[in-house]
C-alpha cells in the first residue's frame, strides 16, 4: 500500500523534476549566448556556478556538425566548390567529433594532473560552448553568400574567418576558467594539450596494427594447420 | 528451386559482367585522343577537334631526297615552305585541294652576294608591304627573309631569291666576340624589323630595324629564383660557385607573329614547381615593348589552369616531366595551339587561357607524332612538321571542331543567338565540355537573358560571370520589387510599433484615474 503511494507520488516528482530539467536545460542553452558576449564571467559561471548543461553542450555540438554539413550544399558555389565524388558524410562529421574526442580526453587528462578544476564533463562543455559562434556566424553567412557577388564576397571570406577566431579564442580562454589556470599557464596546457593527442594518434595507429598483425598471425597459423592436415 | 538458382546465378552474372565492361570503358578512356580538363582538373574525354587528312613523306609529294633534320614551317598564303635544315634547302610546297600538298620548289641558293648557297637553314620569314613603283603607283611588294644559320646570318631577299639585305651576329658588350652566331627563330613585322631568337642569346629576342641595324633585345625570359640553390650560392667559395648553375633566362624555343603584330614566344625545358608556381612561363605574347600581355586563367591551386599543357605528368610511357612547348601557332580568332614535343600533343588556349582541346601522342600511327618540331596553321587546317618521321602531318577540323570556331566566331561578331545555337550544338555533341556551358551562358548574358544564363555558368564553377549575370538580375529584381521591399521594410518596423501604441494606449486607459476613481 505504501509502496503504491510512494510510486505514485514519484511519477509526479518525476514530472515536475523532467520540466525543472528541461527549464535548466533551455536556459543553459541560452547561456551559451552569454558565454559568447562575456567570455570569461560566461567561462567561470559555466561550470563553477553550474549554469552549463552536457545536454545545452551536445546540441551546441550537433548543430555546429548540422552548419558544417548544410554549408556543403546551401553555400554559393562562388565560396566553396565541392567535389561531392570525394564526400563521405560519416567522415565528415567524424572529421570533427573525432579530433574533439582526443583534445577534450588529452585536455583533461594533461589538466588533472596539474591542479585543474575541471573534470572531463566540464571539459566536453567548455570545448562545445566555445563552439557556439560557428553556427550562430555561419548559417546566415551560408544564406547570404547566394546573394552577393564575387566582389563582394570579401565580406563573407571575412567574416567566416571571423567566426573560426572567435570559436579558437572562446575555447582556449574558456578552459582557462574551467580550470582556474593563469592565461600563462593555460597557453602552455593547450599546446600540450595538442600534443597529447598527437601522441593518442600514434598510439591508436600502433594498436591497430598490431592487431591487425596479430589476427594476421593466427589467421596463417591456421592455414598452415589447413595444409598438414 | 533449380530454376531460381540458375536465375540468381545469370543475374549476378550479368550485373558482374556490366560492372567490369564499365569499368574497362573507364580505363579505355584514359588515352583517349583528344581531351579537356574540367574545373576540377579531372581529365574529360572530349569528340575529335582534327582529323588527319593525310601524311606526307618526301616520296608522297613526288622530291628525290628525304627532308633530313627539318626545323620549321612557314605558312604564305597557299605556300608551305620547310626548312629542310639537314639537306640545306627550303622545300616550298603547295596547298592543291583539301587534303593535298604538291612539291613546287625548292630553295638552295640566293643571288647576288659573296655567299650565295644556304647552310642550314633554319627558319624563313615572308614580309609583304606596301611599296610605290617607279611611277608612284602603289604595289605590294613581298620579301623573303631566311634565317641562314651555318652562315651565321639572316638574309632579305625578294621572291626572286635577289639579295637585298643582311643581318650579322649584334654587336653588344654581352655577346662574346668569338661565339659563333647561330639565328634559330625568325619573325618580321609589318615594318620590316627582324625579331631573332638565337642558340646562346638569352637576354632575350635580337631585334633588327628594317635597315639591318641591330637595335637591341626584348622579352627576355622570367627568371626563377630557387632559394635554396641562392643561399647555397652564398655560401659557396668562388671555384664551386663556377661550377654552379647560374640563374639566366632561357632562350625561346620558338616563336610567332599573329596577324595584330604581337610575338607568341614558347620555351620549354622548365622546371616543374617553377611552372606550377608559375614564376616561369611556357607561352609568352609580348608586345612591341617586351613584355608579357597573354591573359592567364589564374593560378594552378586556385581551381584554374595555367597555360602549360598538361596538367598530370606521370611516367606513363617513358616520358616524365611537364609539356615541351617547341612551337606554336595562333589561329585568326585567336585560338593558339602550342606544340607539346615531350608527348606529342597539341594545345588549344582561346584568347582567355582556357584550354579548349588538347590531342595527340607519341607513336607512329596517322595524329601520332615521334619528333614534332613545328606547327603552323592555313585557316584553321594544322600542319605539323616530325622532325624523326621526317614528315608533315595536315589536320583538318572535324565537324564538332568547326562547330566550336564557328560558336566562337559568332560570339566575337556579335551574332549571340547564333552563338548560343551552336554552343547548343557543340553541347550537345559533348555533354563534359565546359567551354559549351560557358559559351551558352555568356550568349544569354550579352543578351540580356541574365536569370537563364545563371545555372550555366553554376554548373561549370564560372564565378566572375556568375556574378556578372546575378549583379543584373539583382539590379532588375530590386527595381521590380521595389514598392514590395518598402512595404515589407515599412511593415517591419511600423507594425511593432503600431502594437507597442496600441498597447499603451491600453494601459494609459487601465491606469487612468477616472476610471481608477470610479471602482
Amino acid at each position: 500500500m505504501a509502496r503504491a503511494y510512494q510510486k505514485e507520488e514519484s511519477k509526479e516528482v518525476k514530472r515536475e523534476r523532467r520540466a525543472q530539467n528541461f527549464a535548466k536545460y533551455l536556459a543553459s542553452l541560452k547561456f551559451g549566448f552569454y558565454c559568447m558576449t562575456h567570455p570569461i564571467d560566461g567561462f567561470w559561471k559555466l561550470t563553477h556556478e553550474k549554469k552549463g548543461t552536457v545536454g545545452a553542450a551536445t546540441t551546441i555540438l550537433f548543430f555546429t556538425i548540422l552548419v558544417r554539413i548544410l554549408k556543403l550544399r546551401y553555400t554559393s558555389f562562388m565560396f566553396l566548390q565541392v567535389y561531392w565524388e570525394d564526400i563521405n558524410i560519416f567522415l565528415y562529421i567524424a572529421s570533427i567529433l573525432f579530433p574533439l574526442a582526443l583534445w577534450v580526453v588529452g585536455n583533461w587528462a594533461l589538466t588533472t594532473l596539474f591542479d585543474g578544476k575541471g573534470r572531463l564533463k566540464d571539459v566536453y562543455m567548455g570545448t562545445c560552448y566555445g563552439m557556439l559562434p560557428y553556427p550562430v556566424i555561419q548559417f546566415p553567412l551560408m544564406i547570404v553568400s547566394n546573394f552577393v557577388t564575387i566582389e563582394e564576397g570579401q565580406f563573407y571570406q571575412v567574416l567566416s574567418v571571423l567566426s573560426l577566431i572567435l570559436c579558437l579564442l572562446l575555447i582556449v580562454n574558456g578552459l582557462a576558467q574551467i580550470h582556474a589556470f593563469s592565461p600563462g599557464k593555460n597557453l602552455l596546457f593547450t599546446v600540450a594539450s595538442l600534443f597529447a593527442m598527437l601522441v593518442m594518434v600514434f598510439i591508436l595507429m600502433i594498436f591497430f596494427s598490431m592487431i591487425s598483425q596479430g589476427v594476421a598471425y593466427f589467421i596463417s597459423i591456421g592455414r598452415e594447420m589447413m595444409f598438414r592436415i | 528451386m533449380k530454376n531460381k538458382i540458375a536465375k540468381i546465378v545469370t543475374t549476378l552474372a550479368v550485373v558482374i559482367g556490366i560492372g567490369f565492361s564499365g569499368l574497362a570503358t573507364v580505363e579505355a578512356g584514359e588515352d583517349n585522343y583528344t581531351y579537356t580538363y574540367d574545373y576540377w582538373g579531372d581529365v574529360q574525354e572530349s569528340p575529335d577537334v582534327y582529323s588527319v587528312a593525310r601524311v606526307f613523306t618526301y616520296k608522297d609529294l613526288g622530291m628525290d631526297k628525304n627532308i633530313t633534320n627539318a626545323e620549321s614551317l612557314f605558312v604564305y598564303k597557299d605556300r608551305i615552305y620547310v626548312c629542310d635544315t639537314g639537306n640545306n634547302r627550303i622545300v616550298v610546297l603547295r596547298r592543291d585541294g583539301a587534303d593535298d600538298l604538291v612539291y613546287e620548289d625548292e630553295i638552295t641558293a640566293i643571288k647576288g652576294t659573296d655567299i650565295t648557297a644556304l647552310s642550314e637553314p633554319s627558319d624563313i620569314a615572308i614580309l609583304e608591304t606596301l611599296d610605290a613603283d617607279d611611277e608612284g603607283n602603289a604595289v605590294t611588294k613581298e620579301y623573303m627573309f631566311i634565317c641562314d644559320r651555318g652562315n651565321a646570318r639572316i638574309v632579305k631577299v625578294d621572291m626572286d631569291l635577289n639579295y637585298i639585305l643582311q643581318f650579322n651576329k649584334p654587336v653588344d658588350p654581352a655577346i662574346t666576340e668569338d661565339s659563333a652566331f647561330k639565328p634559330d627563330k625568325i619573325v618580321v613585322d609589318t615594318a620590316g624589323r627582324v625579331y631573332c631568337s638565337a642558340s646562346g642569346i638569352n637576354k632575350g629576342l635580337v631585334k633588327y630595324e628594317s635597315d639591318g641595324v641591330f637595335s637591341g633585345f626584348i622579352g627576355a625570359t622570367r627568371v626563377a629564383y630557387n632559394f635554396t640553390d641562392y643561399i647555397w650560392k652564398k655560401l659557396a667559395s668562388q671555384e664551386q660557385r663556377a661550377k654552379m648553375e647560374s640563374f639566366v633566362p632561357t632562350e625561346y624555343d620558338n616563336v610567332y607573329m599573329d596577324r595584330e603584330g604581337f610575338i607568341y614566344a614558347c620555351a620549354g625545358g622548365m622546371d616543374e614547381e617553377d611552372l606550377r608556381s608559375e614564376t616561369v612561363d611556357a607561352v609568352r605574347k609580348l608586345n612591341m615593348l617586351g613584355s608579357d600581355i597573354l591573359v592567364r586563367n589564374g593560378a594552378y591551386y586556385d581551381g584554374k589552369f595555367p597555360v602549360f599543357g598538361d596538367l598530370y605528368w606521370g611516367g606513363g610511357g617513358g616520358v616524365t616531366g611537364p609539356s615541351y612547348f617547341k612551337d606554336v601557332t595562333v589561329l585568326d580568332n585567336d585560338i593558339y595551339v602550342c606544340l607539346d614535343q615531350n608527348r606529342g600533343r597539341l594545345f588549344g588556349y582561346d584568347d582567355q587561357g582556357r584550354m579548349v582541346y588538347a590531342f595527340g601522342g607519341t607513336g607512329n600511327m596517322e595524329g601520332y607524332f615521334r619528333k614534332p618540331v613545328s606547327i603552323e596553321h592555313m585557316d584553321n587546317d594544322l600542319l605539323v612538321l616530325d622532325q624523326l618521321d621526317c614528315s608533315i602531318t595536315l589536320f583538318i577540323p572535324t565537324e564538332y571542331g568547326s562547330l566550336i570556331y564557328r560558336a566562337m566566331d559568332q560570339f566575337d561578331h556579335g551574332d549571340y543567338d547564333e552563338a548560343q545555337a551552336s554552343w547548343e550544338q557543340v553541347k550537345m555533341l559533348n555533354g563534359n565540355y565546359s567551354l559549351a556551358y560557358i559559351g551558352i551562358g555568356r550568349s544569354l548574358l550579352r543578351k540580356g537573358e541574365y536569370k537563364e544564363s545563371m545555372p550555366y555558368f553554376e554548373a561549370k564553377y564560372d564565378d566572375e560571370n556568375y556574378s556578372r549575370a546575378f549583379q543584373q538580375y539583382r539590379k532588375l529584381w530590386i527595381r521590380e520589387h521595389i514598392i514590395t521591399i518598402i512595404v515589407i521594410i515599412l511593415a517591419i518596423f511600423l507594425v511593432p510599433m503600431a502594437i507597442a501604441r496600441v498597447y499603451q494606449v491600453k494601459e494609459e486607459i487601465d491606469n487612468a484615474d477616472i476610471f481608477k476613481l470610479r471602482r
